[in-house]
């Protein structure tokens, strides 16, 4: 089982990621350069937070163009997990790849607290050691984590499933609390709040573990089940 | 202004000596090269010669002041690189742009040394908040620009402070500072060592924003200063973080053989400082330097302060190499000169000489050195005299309590340190609000404490005495964490030095710092002098920043100010005086800055120092936070906030109630451990013959302070946080 983590010029939760993944998690990992080709070689993605090409123009707007996404279009559509944290999520929106949009905070500010999320859905490869409407801490750290969607996508959604985290105190102003969604597969997940920095005691906090934990759960059944 | 020099900012005097020099007349180029390498801000033509009163040296210093950053050995072949640096005029005319720059000057000092940059910090000051407009405004603007810096950078800003007083009404402070952590054998040096070497050129094109920027800084705020935008440079974090990713690349490939940023005096000082700590000689071509705007003049291309850029010497015949790497990061690298032998610095425009000067002359060996003359001021023994029993005393201590709580000095910061983004890099093990920031190294045991502090009130009233008790204090932040204190970067702001009064503050304040870093063992690897910070209608109290790294041996034993538990005993360690004098009891609740100041008793410091970072290595204690602004009542109420715990404490004093709470006698600590651990912790302090008095008992959620069996406050923890977390918010809409 192998994660890869993207690296876009200006990434940098990066190390943050692979570090989880590696050191506290014992699993394989490896840097994937922006303008590689191809993905094959992993079993699940990450986009990490950051600034991508300084976030200038719309946050992720141009790293979708980046030539690593279409190996990470190629790798969703084959089913496989991708995890966008941050930055990353905002450039899955971006890229087509999940619904809606991610604007400017309410506050006008950057935000960089922990906050308490309510896990909403269990039945995606990222969440399934989670209990349905468990409360966790995970930090937060954005200037535009305000999530927005049209209605009609909304509905969507909510019918099939695909918000998975919201805000128990909205801090940013996003939709409906929303936190973090997934596209209607589920195995293509979005999220402004970032579990890599809640994975170890010494950081005081343990609660962003179990998103980690449960990928490698569900890649090792999928791995089985082929 | 019809002398040449004079556009400069030059004397008559120092025009001479260039003459000297040069044996000739400097022509147009030459001379604006040596306005601004002779301008305050980079030769330290006034401070120099007071700084034989720091300790620069000892076992751990790898690296002390004259780089671009100091090195402090941290064991098992690391190191620790730091820096601080002020953005003060720039900040007072463009908030965020000059907040944001002072931030990108300062991380590119640290990886200039090879390091990776892992933690920031600052240490900012403004006017009256509760009377300006002009300073929320401000600190709207100053808070950006650091957090747009350094969140887009990666680097977690993981500790500072905040201060309020009408002093910097014209002229608010804006320090930074920047931590790095490196391996031995990969320092590098901005040395243009090895004749013929490729001297290459990475980063930003070169424009015209930022001209003379460094003599801006060296002259005093007036109204035209407004029309010198100008000066202030334009920051890109997303080009900065590249340029650190590439250097950071190309410094393990071997290739490089020194590297030096562009900040004050841009291509100017980078080349001749460069030159004088390696060979001695430079040439360059102004016309291979990368320019983003048309017809630009020799002179604009070696002054300018564009930002993000980075001058590499490169090992002759690996310049393709660097330019690859480079490359991958999408910036260009290119060839604009070679070192020489010959002592000089030698600007060329194609085939045409612009400027030849001996290089050192222009760097501080050569630049004019002046020792000041000095005067005591009036007001110096004046105010001393004051003595606080003459403040009335307030009669309900509960509103006293939370008036001081809600004050912009006191109450919780958190509107700002939320807008940075403190937890990037995943290291940060304590976060800002505690004593002082801890950071956890990778791979490694270690960790390290982070702290900056300065009060200067006490600075204002007695510079000497208030410097030391700054660096004093910083220690004790450090050890609270657990950390042995290493090392000192002092970020020192000043008047007009040119001013008898302020020059006698400026140094009273060094030998203040040098005589407690040497009482410390803290050396100064490395600092910047800020003058001239003035208006024409007043001058910046003396405000000496004093930066301090600190070593935690494991990482897993570090402490937090913060109690922990219900039951725990609650224990002051040091004597409580009678000191008001310049408090901030004083001054908040009776609108009074004067007094003398609290003394220090170094042996008693030392001693109590000794004794918490043992006490905490041998885990006795649960928390342990320094007793400073706001005295004992505060600290008390600081301790509680994190976890809404409350105490019950019964003191015994014959001292007035004001005094007992509020003053600030220097070497107390307030400390908790658990009710087990008493009795040892009791021995521990009988052997080492520590003064310490038990206090009571954390509790649920009443704060309650007796008094000689008599309540005299008592308060709800959850209001009182509630107060002093939605202070700041409210003086700032």
């Amino acid at each position: 089982m192998k994660f890869g983590v993207i690296v876009f010029p200006g990434s940098n939760c990066d190390i943050d990621c692979c570090h989880a993944v590696k050191d506290v998690l014992g699993r394989e990992v490896e840097y994937v350069w922006h303008d590689a080709e191809e993905l094959d070689d992993f079993d699940c993605i990450i986009l990490p937070g950051g600034f991508s090409y300084g976030d200038y123009l719309r946050c992720g707007a141009v790293a979708r163009f980046s030539r690593i996404m279409e190996a990470v279009r190629a790798h969703a559509a084959g089913g496989k997990p991708v995890i966008g944290i941050c930055n990353g999520f905002q450039i899955l929106t971006e890229a087509g790849l999940l619904p809606g949009a991610l604007v400017r905070n309410k506050n006008l500010k950057f935000i960089c607290d922990t906050v308490p999320l309510r896990v909403e859905a269990n039945d995606t490869p990222f969440t399934g050691l989670y209990e349905k409407g468990e409360i966790i801490n995970i930090p937060i750290a954005h200037g535009e984590g305000n999530y927005v969607v049209d209605e009609a996508t909304l509905k969507k959604m909510k019918e099939k499933g695909q918000i998975i985290f919201t805000y128990v105190d909205n801090p940013n102003g996003s939709m409906e609390n929303i936190a973090g969604v997934c596209n209607e597969e589920k195995n293509v997940l979005g999220m402004m709040p970032h579990p890599e920095r809640a994975c170890e005691e010494i950081l005081g906090n343990t609660d962003g573990r179990r998103l980690f934990e449960s990928i490698i759960s569900a890649l090792e059944g999928r791995l089985k089940d082929e | 202004m019809n002398k040449p020099y004079e556009a400069v900012g030059l004397t008559e005097k120092e025009y001479e000596k260039i003459i000297e020099y040069l044996g000739r007349e400097p022509n147009e180029t030459e001379l604006s090269m040596y306005g601004v390498m002779w301008s305050e801000h980079c030769s330290y033509k006034h401070s120099r010669a007071l700084f034989r009163h720091f300790p620069t040296s000892g076992k751990r210093v790898l690296q002390g002041p004259g780089e671009n950053a100091g090195i402090i050995d941290i064991g098992d072949n690391l190191a620790l690189v730091m820096k601080i640096e002020s953005h003060n005029h720039p900040s007072a005319i463009e908030p965020y742009q000059g907040a944001a720059t002072g931030v990108g000057g300062i991380i590119r000092d640290i990886f200039a040394m090879g390091a990776r940059p892992v933690a920031l910090l600052n240490s900012l000051r403004f006017g009256d908040i509760e009377k300006s407009e002009r300073v929320k405004y401000l600190i709207d603007g100053v808070v950006a620009g650091i957090a747009g810096y350094g969140n887009c950078m990666g680097i977690p800003t993981a500790a500072g402070e905040t201060y309020f007083n009408s002093c910097y009404d014209g002229n608010p402070l804006v320090n930074a500072m920047c931590v790095g952590i490196i391996e031995h054998d990969k320092i590098h040096r901005g040395n243009a060592s090895g004749v013929g070497n490729s001297v290459m050129y990475v980063g930003a094109a070169t424009g015209r924003d930022g001209m003379g920027g460094a003599s801006f800084a060296s002259v005093e705020l007036t109204g035209e200063s407004e029309e010198k935008k100008s000066a202030v440079q334009v920051g890109d974090p997303f080009m900065e973080k590249l340029l650190m990713e590439a250097c950071l690349e190309l410094l393990v490939t071997g290739s490089i053989v020194g590297l030096q940023d562009l900040g004050a005096a841009g291509l100017t000082s980078a080349c001749c400082e460069t030159a004088a700590r390696g060979e001695g000689g430079m040439e360059i071509d102004v016309l291979k330097v990368p320019r983003r705007e048309k017809g630009m003049l020799p002179v604009e291309v070696m002054i300018s302060e564009s930002q993000e850029r980075m001058l590499l010497i490169v090992e002759k015949g690996r310049e393709d190499e660097v330019k690859k790497t480079v490359e991958k990061w999408g910036l260009h690298a290119v060839t604009i000169g070679r070192v020489t032998d010959k002592g000089r610095l030698t600007v060329k425009e194609g085939d045409k000489t612009v400027a030849d000067v001996p290089a050192y002359s222009l760097d501080s060996s050569g630049a004019p050195e002046y020792y000041r003359e000095y005067e005591e001021p009036a007001y110096y023994q004046e105010l001393k005299k004051f003595r606080p029993e003459t403040a009335e005393e307030p009669k309900d201590y509960n509103k006293t309590m939370m008036e001081l709580l809600t004050s912009p000095n006191l109450c919780s910061k958190e509107w700002i340190y939320k807008q940075y983004d403190h937890m990037v890099r995943t290291c940060t093990v304590v976060k800002p609000g505690s004593d002082a920031a801890v950071l956890r190294i990778r791979g490694s045991k270690k960790g390290i404490a982070l702290t900056v502090d300065c009060n200067s009130r006490y600075c204002f009233l007695d510079p000497r005495a208030g410097s030391a008790i700054a660096v004093t204090e910083a220690a004790r932040n450090l050890v609270c964490s657990g950390a042995r204190p290493l090392a000192v970067t002092d970020g020192l702001n000043f008047g007009s030095p040119e001013k008898p009064d302020r020059f006698w503050q400026f140094r009273e304040a060094v030998i203040g710092i040098g005589e407690a870093c040497r009482e410390l063992n803290t050396p100064v690897i490395s600092g910047n002098v800020s003058f001239y910070n003035e208006t024409a209608t007043q001058a910046i109290y003396p405000t000496p920043v004093i930066g301090m790294a600190g070593l935690i041996e494991d990482i897993d034993k570090c402490c937090t100010m913060h109690f922990k538990d219900e039951g725990d005993i609650v224990i002051l360690l040091g004597k409580t005086e009678n000191e008001l004098g310049g408090s901030e009891y004083l001054c908040r609740i009776h609108g009074i800055e004067k007094g003398a100041v609290p003394r220090l008793n170094f042996g008693l410091e030392k001693k109590l120092q000794a004794f918490i970072l043992s006490a905490v290595n041998k885990g006795f204690l649960k928390s342990a936070h320094d007793v400073s602004d706001g005295g004992l009542a505060i600290a008390l109420a600081e301790c509680c906030m994190e976890k809404e715990l409350g105490i019950k404490a019964e003191l015994k004093s014959q001292l007035r109630t004001d005094a007992v709470l509020f003053s600030e006698s220097q070497s107390r600590f307030v400390v908790s451990c658990s009710y087990e651990t008493l009795a040892e912790l009791r021995q521990f302090m009988a052997k080492l013959e520590i003064p310490y008095e038990i206090l009571g008992r954390v509790t649920g959620d009443e704060f309650r302070l007796d008094i000689n069996n008599k309540n005299i406050v008592a308060l709800k923890v959850r209001e009182m946080k509630e107060a002093w977390r939605g202070a700041f918010k409210c003086l700032m809409t």
